[in-house]
């Protein structure tokens, strides 16, 4: 790191090193990206999306590649919360970076009891996902209504004793609308967006590619949106905002900075560029000496309209 | 992490499936025979993701791979453009490759289509005495490397869909009859689904074990994603297993292909 370069944030109480988190998904428990590079240098890791019980997930094709973007269906295949809490987090504790756990329930007991099982286990903060579109039940139908997620979100607070962050879902009329509620009932931070429902069609067989039809759409696809969409709810919402959706490279990760996001969250780029969590954080500390930048924070919401 | 490396060599097999030799120290020396390597197409067109192709055959001495690629969309259009002397991004190789066992004396490795290129490499590298190929293609224009497997496999059987080459049938109509003749103690398939669903019933029916290279749509490659997953059993239950970092070669008595 550079000297009088300072990227260290705050989201809702959540210290992170660098504003540069691995994205829920797509980063697995962080094993497998640890061979390609020293995850530690990531701000925060969050990890594959969890349920009380394991879940099988969705049957494959899970995944369509569509331009500039892609559709996964994976539909939060993980071996339950309890098995995270005994065989990963040994491993996700040595290293020196934030964990997030991010989670999903069918009903709001399910995420009430996952808030108090990981408020006791060593993770950083919770990442509330009501958003996930790819399950039957639960999560989307949570996160689709203002007043759901405030009935969701206030009561989990009962319950979680670390940060808690709520993943919110473009698939809806007014995102503000939806982050205002969550900020009500005590959310500490936002995260935005999670995949936009979509489908793809093989036109000579006549199906759909993926096997549960219809999946979630992310990559530079949905870039512009998510600007959108970050840039609407940091107005709307005084508590921190992390943003993402199609993040692949230092540029677009400032750009989401500037539109007011304080954090960002990197997952479909890494398939194509396993490196590309250490390039952004380089290539925002260039940005920041190009611009006699001292502190990251300076970044944030420094749109200029 | 370097993943580029440069290519030596492209040139076309048939009229829509090329060849590509890269220069990589690294994957030839580690790479094992049903191991995959993930390619990146570049950045025209949008297309984001890397596309998985099996190594087909190494050259340890020499520090250099083949991989065959058939055109089938945009992906291997765009990969199909590469020529000698270009630089490719290439990540691997990755993923469980064929078991090679020396108890194994007699094996048979059967593919279908594009599923024949990485059983060259584990003909080659396989310990066994006896060694036999079956290959089965849709028509005579598509038969390719037939040469570089005759010298790889003490015997080789090519059979077409529609009989302009070789036997009429498919792989699995071969295999029976081979079976039936001198019975193999190892089977490995690679090819269509439903050649490899009938190959694993078959193996049964022999008493014969057998390992399936498994395609899926992937992701990142490496098992992080859990898309690009397969069934496999799971003491008295299944789950779905990544094939990109389990696979893509799995045990016959393992995967359910449904």
């Amino acid at each position: 790191m550079r000297e009088n370069i300072n990227l260290k944030v705050n989201i809702g109480g959540l210290e992170l090193k660098n504003p540069v988190i691995a994205a829920s998904g797509c980063f697995g428990f962080g094993r497998e990206y640890s061979r390609f590079f020293d995850i530690k240098r990531l701000g925060g890791i969050a990890v594959r999306g969890l349920t009380l019980q394991p879940q099988k997930g969705n049957p494959p094709p899970r995944i369509a590649e569509t331009p500039s973007g892609i559709l996964n269906s994976v539909g939060l295949q993980n071996p339950g919360v309890h098995t995270f809490i005994e065989k990963e987090i040994p491993f996700l504790r040595k290293i020196d970076t934030t964990i997030i756990a991010n989670v999903s329930g069918n009903t709001i007991e399910e995420y009430e009891s996952m808030a108090e099982i990981l408020s006791n286990a060593d993770v950083d903060a919770i990442e509330l996902n009501l958003s996930c579109p790819n399950v039957q039940e639960g999560c989307l139908r949570f996160g689709s209504s203002a007043q759901k997620v405030e009935s969701v979100v206030s009561r989990v607070k009962n319950y979680a004793k670390k940060p808690l962050l709520v993943k919110l879902t473009p698939n809806v009329t007014d995102i503000t609308e939806i982050a205002k509620a969550a900020e009500e009932a005590g959310a500490d931070s936002v995260s935005l967006i999670n995949t936009i429902l979509g489908m793809a069609i093989n036109a000579k067989t006549r199906r759909p590619i993926l096997g549960s039809i219809t999946g979630g759409l992310s990559g530079p696809a949905v870039k512009p949106i998510a600007l959108r969409m970050v840039y609407e709810v940091s107005r709307a919402v005084k508590i921190p905002v992390i943003g993402m959706g199609g993040i692949c490279n230092a540029t677009d990760a400032i750009e989401f900075l500037l539109a007011g996001a304080s954090a960002v969250m990197i997952g479909t780029a890494g398939f194509a560029n396993p490196m590309v969590w250490v390039e952004t954080i380089e290539g925002i500390e260039d940005y920041m000496a190009e611009n006699s930048i001292n502190s990251v924070t300076e970044l944030i919401g420094g749109l200029i309209v | 992490m370097n993943t580029r490396y440069r290519i030596l060599k492209a040139e076309y097999l048939n009229v829509d499936t090329f060849l590509l030799t890269v220069q990589s120290e690294l994957i030839s020396k580690k790479a094992r025979p049903g191991q995959i390597v993930t390619i990146k197409c570049g950045d025209e067109g949008g297309v984001i993701l890397r596309r998985p192709i099996s190594i087909c055959s190494v050259d340890r001495e020499k520090g250099t791979f083949d991989i065959a690629i058939q055109i089938r969309g945009k992906g291997t259009k765009i990969l199909s453009k590469f020529k000698a002397g270009d630089m490719i991004d290439i990540m691997g190789p990755l993923g469980q490759g064929f078991s090679l066992y020396p108890k194994h004396k007699k094996i048979i490795a059967i593919g279908g289509g594009i599923g024949i290129f990485p059983l060259l490499q584990l003909l080659k590298d396989h310990p066994a005495e006896n060694k036999k190929a079956i290959l089965g293609f849709r028509n005579k224009s598509c038969v390719i490397l037939e040469e570089e497997f005759r010298q790889a496999c003490n015997e080789l059987f090519i059979s077409t869909d529609d009989g302009s080459y070789g036997d009429k049938g498919f792989v699995t109509d071969t295999l029976k009859k081979v079976m039936d003749k001198e019975p193999a103690d190892m089977l490995f398939f690679c090819g269509p689904l439903p050649m490899m669903k009938l190959g694993v019933e078959i193996a049964k029916e022999y008493n014969t074990p057998c390992e399936v290279s498994m395609e899926q749509r992937m992701g990142c490659g490496i098992g992080a994603c859990l898309v690009c997953v397969c069934k496999t059993k799971k003491e008295d239950d299944w789950e779905y297993t990544q094939v990109c970092k389990m696979g893509p070669v799995f045990s016959g008595d393992k995967i359910i292909i449904d």
